[in-house]
């Protein structure tokens, strides 16, 4: 029987979710609706009395103190009502837990046919509201079609007794489950059902996918096991090894590189090994804290004697930009799973975003999936629901925004844990499978999820076939599994543990047997969202919150036990073997007898060709500005713009303090709202040692040469870290590449060889920073094709590519939390010091895009000077010289000297003439304060401290250009004897608040 | 000295169970992280311990209502005991998502002597968002809570969703009269917000921050006392550090208002028990 609760708030009790309906609708579209209250309505199709029903009615759903409910429709006054649910298969956190409780206070066990789950209808009154207007709420603020179905009623069209009419959003699939044998006669047969299956097999790779098949020692092999061509499950299995996601096949590509300048020509074979593998590899040697990299899950350094940390950092652009909430929470939730997953499990300890979106009031003609606006509200509110439920602390975060990121928006996530340093006596950063050893599946249970990716439109949907290729991530289940998992580690249960990410089990379960040389797999245990789904589609299923864990069967019990306990569910699946063979069974029946090396039999690298033309032969000049007269409203101005702003409302809805090991939050100042250099962190609370981690981004610098992108933004990653109480000795960096398509075609991809040259100089980039700094690149991870093509009015489609991005994280340890330092002048009298070199470089910088120019003169990094500058200033801040600090970053001195005296709340007078410049040059007031200059700080320091403090810095570019005063609370810059910038900090507030203040 | 023993209830999406473990053990108590299966199963007692503490988090992840099913699990499955362990004079403390799972289950207020009956409702913030900033919380000194003695003005994060106290007047009129409102929000001067965002972060009702039981020994609170575990978590503690070392003294010395505040319920504990 199906039968409809519905809840609500009393009438006399703010509802909050209606009055934030109010506000976006009126916000994104103009629309003004009186009232809004949200109805909340739970579906339970039970054979349950209708005694029982009240009963869950009263006791679960309803809160006697602030709510009412019905099991009959609520007679709530409306003129429109909508009504919003999720589409079948679309997991549904609060049915699920629905389904928990009614078990608990009930003590009923549900049947397959038997189900909760829950949907809203908000009541809306309002004189001048249309259908139209309705509708377009209802479809572009309260639903999105990919994951969600609507209805709408006039209040004419209601029937109090029929209410919304819910009907259970339950997946039939009515399909006996199978797999298929292809026909490989040919390559074009074989590339034909590439194409109709979607598997996206490379051409280069068909022959040897044919060749392998065809070969006599493995059809003899194969008819053993009653096989004979390959099966659908097997080229599922090898389409998503060899995909660029697994495989990384750009990054280990063949790059033709030509300068065009210069004419020369190389061949770059694998920009993975040669900048990225063995610069790392080589750090490792030399740095005694580099624990594990390049192999796991995630990357492992020293934290202390007893304990190591684990970092790593993913995209999850493509699904974000589809369904912003879905992909953000499965993004956040999913990158929390790779720590779990690295050496024998740790502990999740922090985690934090990095959003590029477009521009949120973009009004012109082409109209991207999601507009940014919306994206990004929805991408905000995921990385909430996800981190905050996950009970992980979000300490770091940036947002930005381009026109490129309107073809594609990207989405970072980043993720910390901790382990101790070994577990039952053994090294905790290393597993491995061996043969007779159980695979087990824990976690979340398959469905169609993540299949192949976003594929089908939502028009094609009946109602109830399964909307599954965005999910929405379940933070209270994995949180479970979290500690659970904790628990099976310590007792030493557990040999191997990795996550199942993309290509769900075929990754997992692929991936680690190749450790024990081989598995036999037994898919109908696979525990399934619901019957019916093929074979294949269980074994490369994306289904979130799973871990697939090898345990040996002695232990098995105890595992269990634990498993039990949590309310967990795991599953044995297969056993780890040595035969060299991956079998996979379906009821006893071969569907899959491939060889544990197949990966390695010759598949042909990509190639690309990369073409450098190198700015100034691009026509690319220093624009012609001459120096503003109102330098008050040029900072103003400056303080305004949306990639300099304040974005405090998005880092309040984090809870970055959970885990009680908050030592430099996010917001920093008197008043706890100026944006801090870089987040520390006690992951150990009996511990002074503090995990400082800072992040850069810098896509601007792109527009100019990659290569400079590259070394500025880990520049000014590393700057971040010093200026908080960072080591230079030991830090680690994280590397995370968002690039447009860098595949030419003529028609589709014209510019793809000048992108591949951009990646190839980011690359060289990299390793030359590493090396000169002696930064091993514990993780990393790249997303190929942040790309768009967007819809025009005229029907016409226009390719829209994002800046070539590199979102570049860093690590360091703090031996003495207490000795960090903020960014916050605390004390008048102190005196304010420049460190580093200011040079003429405002190309790509926030000042010359404020004039809608991009320059020439990107900023370049000069690694020798700044190592021993960064080296100088740790000792200044170990020894307690420095009473702030804080990292020069976008925007230049002008707008950081702002930042400094918004966050102390005291009065900052400075000269722009005692500014070290670069080769003594003669900079203009502009440049001076608003060139983007790598390697530098501004600092303040006790005049007792001055003398020590000086005698430290000698001989390098620092100089003391200032103090903090008492007298008055106003920025006062002059240059040149004359007064430039005169400003009350109030001033600088409104301006620093004026674009997104108002949002809570 | 005897020993005191705190349980700190885990699992289900709580997430502040290890923080909330070492205040404990920074007051002076053994603490326990204990699994509420474990408890429920009967392998480990309530009656073995002397403080109770429910922790913050998500449990069952919110989606009816914050702590609504940990109190639905837990009075369906171990109803008795909890309140044969209040019979006894022991101490409960909800934190956050403790807070609510309190106010649901009916430990608070407890008003009359009916710890099963839900009066008060912690419910959506006004502002309409999850909100962590910290607080500054005036104690009501003429409160019997045992937690806040001699605690004076206290500053703790808040990291919540949903923390705005409501309840009928009347209701409300008798948790003042009974001095049952334990901590109100405060402008920096101390006083109380008057309702005022964001020092009152969520809107609570007559800026209700935290409220105990008539007997002062079952105690809920929306802030976070245990985030305020070191003196680097509180975030003026740079400022504060330049200040001290400027007239010439370390940084703050002894414990935080934090720890105090567990510690005078292990104190209370072992004064009385």
């Amino acid at each position: 029987m199906i039968s409809n609760i519905e809840i609500t708030l009393k009438q006399d009790l703010r509802d909050a979710e209606g009055s934030a309906l109010k506000k976006k609708a009126d916000s994104y579209f103009g629309i003004k609706i009186d009232t809004a209250r949200c109805v909340h309505i739970v579906t339970m199709e039970t054979d349950l009395s209708q005694e029982d029903l009240d009963t869950s009615r009263q006791e679960i759903f309803t809160n006697p103190v602030t709510q009412i409910s019905s099991l009959d429709p609520l007679d709530i006054p409306f003129d429109w009502c909508i009504w919003v649910g999720f589409r079948p298969g679309v997991k549904d956190n609060a049915g699920a837990t629905a389904m928990e409780a009614v078990k608990d206070v009930l003590g009923k066990t549900f049947t397959a046919d038997e189900g909760i789950y829950t949907s809203k209808r908000y009541c809306l009154t309002g004189e001048g509201l249309t259908r139209e207007d309705v509708e377009k709420i209802a479809a572009e603020i309260l639903s999105n079609a990919i994951i969600q179905q609507f209805k709408v009623f006039h209040k004419d069209e209601w029937d109090k007794k029929v209410g919304a009419d819910v009907k259970p959003a339950k997946v039939i699939l009515n399909h006996e489950p199978c797999f298929d044998i292809v026909n490989i006669d040919t390559d074009e047969m074989l590339a034909q059902i590439s194409d109709e299956r979607n598997l996206a097999l490379n051409p280069r790779d068909i022959p040897v996918i044919r060749d392998y098949f065809l070969d006599e020692k493995v059809l003899n092999d194969r008819v053993e096991v009653g096989l004979s061509k390959p099966t659908d499950v097997e080229l599922e299995y090898i389409s998503q090894a060899r995909s660029d996601h697994c495989n990384h096949n750009t990054f280990n590509g063949v790059f033709r590189y030509t300068d065009v300048e210069t004419g020369e020509t190389v061949i770059e074979d694998s920009l993975f090994k040669t900048y990225i593998k063995d610069p790392t590899l080589e750090l490792k040697d030399k740095k005694d804290w580099v624990v594990s990299v390049l192999w796991d899950n995630a990357g492992v350094g020293t934290f202390d004697e007893d304990n190591n940390y684990v970092v790593t950092g993913e995209t999850h652009n493509s699904p974000s930009n589809m369904e912003a909430y879905g992909g953000a929470i499965t993004g956040i939730v999913g990158v929390y799973r790779d720590p779990m997953g690295t050496g024998l499990g740790s502990k999740l300890f922090m985690g934090s975003f990095g959003y590029c979106v477009g521009d949120v009031n973009y009004d012109g003609p082409l109209k991207p999936p999601l507009h940014p606006r919306r994206l990004l509200d929805g991408v905000i509110e995921g990385v909430k629901d996800g981190g905050n439920k996950s009970g992980v602390p979000t300490t770091f975060g940036q947002t930005l925004f381009d026109p490129g990121y309107m073809g594609k928006a990207l989405v970072f996530v980043t993720a910390l844990g901790i382990m101790p340093k070994t577990v039952d006596g053994k090294p905790s950063h290393e597993k491995t499978t061996s043969p007779g050893e159980l695979i087990i599946m824990s976690g979340g249970r398959v469905g169609k999820d993540g299949i192949h990716g976003v594929t089908a439109s939502s028009e094609s949907y009946s109602e109830n076939t399964p909307a599954g290729h965005v999910q929405i991530g379940d933070p209270y289940t994995q949180k479970k599994m979290h500690d659970f998992l904790l628990v099976c580690r310590d007792e030493g249960l557990i040999p191997f543990i990795t996550d199942n990410g993309g290509g769900g089990l075929s990754s997992s379960v692929g991936e680690s047997a190749m450790l024990s040389n081989g598995c036999e797999v037994w898919l109908e245990k696979v525990p399934l969202k619901y019957e019916g789904l093929d074979m294949w589609e269980i074994w490369v299923s994306e289904s979130q919150e799973r871990m697939t864990i090898s345990v040996k069967p002695e232990n098995l019990d105890r595992f269990m036990e634990l498993s039990d306990l949590h309310e967990v569910e795991s599953t044995v699946i297969g056993k780890y073997t040595d035969t060299g063979k991956l079998h996979i069974k379906y009821n006893d029946e071969t569907c899959a007898y491939v060889d544990m090396d197949l990966l390695d039999k010759g598949f042909p690298a990509w190639e690309f060709d990369a073409v450098w033309t190198p700015p100034k032969t691009r026509g690319m000049t220093e624009p012609v500005i001459s120096t503003p007269v109102d330098f008050n409203g040029i900072l103003e101005e400056m303080l305004t713009r949306p990639n300099i702003c304040s974005k405090e409302w998005i880092i309040r809805q984090y809870d970055h303090e959970v885990q009680g090991g908050s030592v430099v939050k996010p917001l920093v100042g008197v008043n706890h709202n100026i944006p801090s250099d870089a987040s520390v962190t006690r992951p150990v609370l009996t511990s002074e040692k503090g995990l400082a981690f800072s992040q850069s981004l810098l896509p601007w610098y792109s527009k100019i040469d990659a290569y400079h992108m590259m070394t500025c933004t880990i520049d000014e990653a590393v700057r971040r870290l010093i200026a908080v109480g960072g080591s230079f000795d030991h830090i680690g960096g994280l590397d995370n590449f968002c690039w447009p398509n860098i595949g030419f075609d003529e028609k589709t991809n014209p510019d793809g060889k000048f992108k591949a040259a951009q990646l190839v100089r980011a690359c060289r980039a990299l390793k030359d920073t590493c090396m000169a700094y002696e930064i091993p690149l514990l993780s990393g991870k790249d997303s190929m094709y942040v790309d768009g093509h967007l819809e025009g009015p005229f029907g016409e489609r226009t390719k829209v590519s994002a800046l070539e991005t590199v979102q570049f994280s860093a690590t360091s340890v703090v031996d003495e939390v207490g000795k960090c330092v903020t960014l916050d002048p605390k004390i008048a009298g102190d005196l304010v010091y420049v460190m580093g070199e200011t040079g003429d470089e405002l190309g790509a910088s926030e000042y010359y895009e404020m004039f809608g120019k991009t320059g020439l003169n990107v900023p370049q990094v000069d690694f020798s000077g700044s190592k021993v500058l960064y080296k100088a200033l740790e000792k200044a801040i170990d020894k307690e010289l420095v009473a702030s600090c804080h990292a020069v970053a976008r925007g230049g001195i002008g707008v950081h000297l702002a930042v400094m005296a918004m966050a102390g709340r005291l009065g900052l007078e400075l000269d722009l003439d005692k500014i070290p410049v670069k080769d003594q040059a003669d900079l203009t007031d502009e440049k001076l304060l608003f060139s983007e200059s790598a390697g530098r700080f501004l600092l303040t320091v006790a005049p007792e401290n001055k003398e020590t403090f000086e005698k430290l810095c000698k001989g390098l570019p620092c100089a003391c250009i200032g103090s903090v005063v008492d007298r008055h609370d106003r920025l006062k810059i002059t240059g040149n004897k004359k007064t430039l910038v005169d400003l009350t900090v109030e001033a600088l507030d409104t301006a620093f608040n004026k674009t997104f203040g108002e949002m809570i | 000295m005897n020993e005191v023993k705190a349980l700190v209830l885990t699992g289900f999406g709580l997430n502040c169970d290890n923080e909330t473990a070492l205040a404990f053990e920074k007051a002076g108590a053994r603490a326990h992280r204990v699994h509420i299966n474990t408890l429920i199963s009967g392998e480990e007692r309530l009656e073995d311990y002397q403080i109770l503490a429910f922790g913050g988090g998500f449990s069952w992840g919110d989606d009816h209502g914050a702590g609504v099913i940990q109190a639905l699990k837990l009075k369906n499955n171990i109803g008795k005991d909890l309140l044969d362990f209040v019979e006894a004079g022991k101490l409960v403390i909800g934190i956050c998502n403790g807070f609510q799972a309190l106010v649901n289950l009916g430990l608070l207020p407890g008003l009359e002597g009916d710890y099963t009956k839900r009066s008060v409702a912690i419910t959506y913030n006004d502002c309409g968002n999850f909100r962590d900033q910290w607080v500054r919380l005036a104690p009501n000194e003429s409160s019997p809570c045992v937690f806040t003695k001699g605690l004076g003005l206290s500053d703790y994060p808040v990291r919540h969703g949903e923390g705005k106290v409501v309840a009928e007047p009347e209701v409300i009129e008798t948790l003042v009269a009974n001095n049952q409102v334990v901590f109100q929000y405060a402008d920096q001067a101390g006083n109380p917000a008057g309702g005022a965002f964001p020092a009152n972060p969520n809107g609570a009702v007559a800026d209700i921050a935290g409220i105990c039981d008539p007997t002062g020994r079952i105690f809920g609170l929306m802030p976070h006392p245990e985030a305020y575990n070191h003196f680097t978590s509180h975030p003026d503690w740079p400022r504060r550090k330049e200040e001290a070392k400027r007239k010439g003294k370390a940084p703050e010395e002894g414990i935080t208002t934090g720890i105090k505040l567990f510690e005078n319920g292990v104190n209370y504990i072992r004064e009385t028990i």
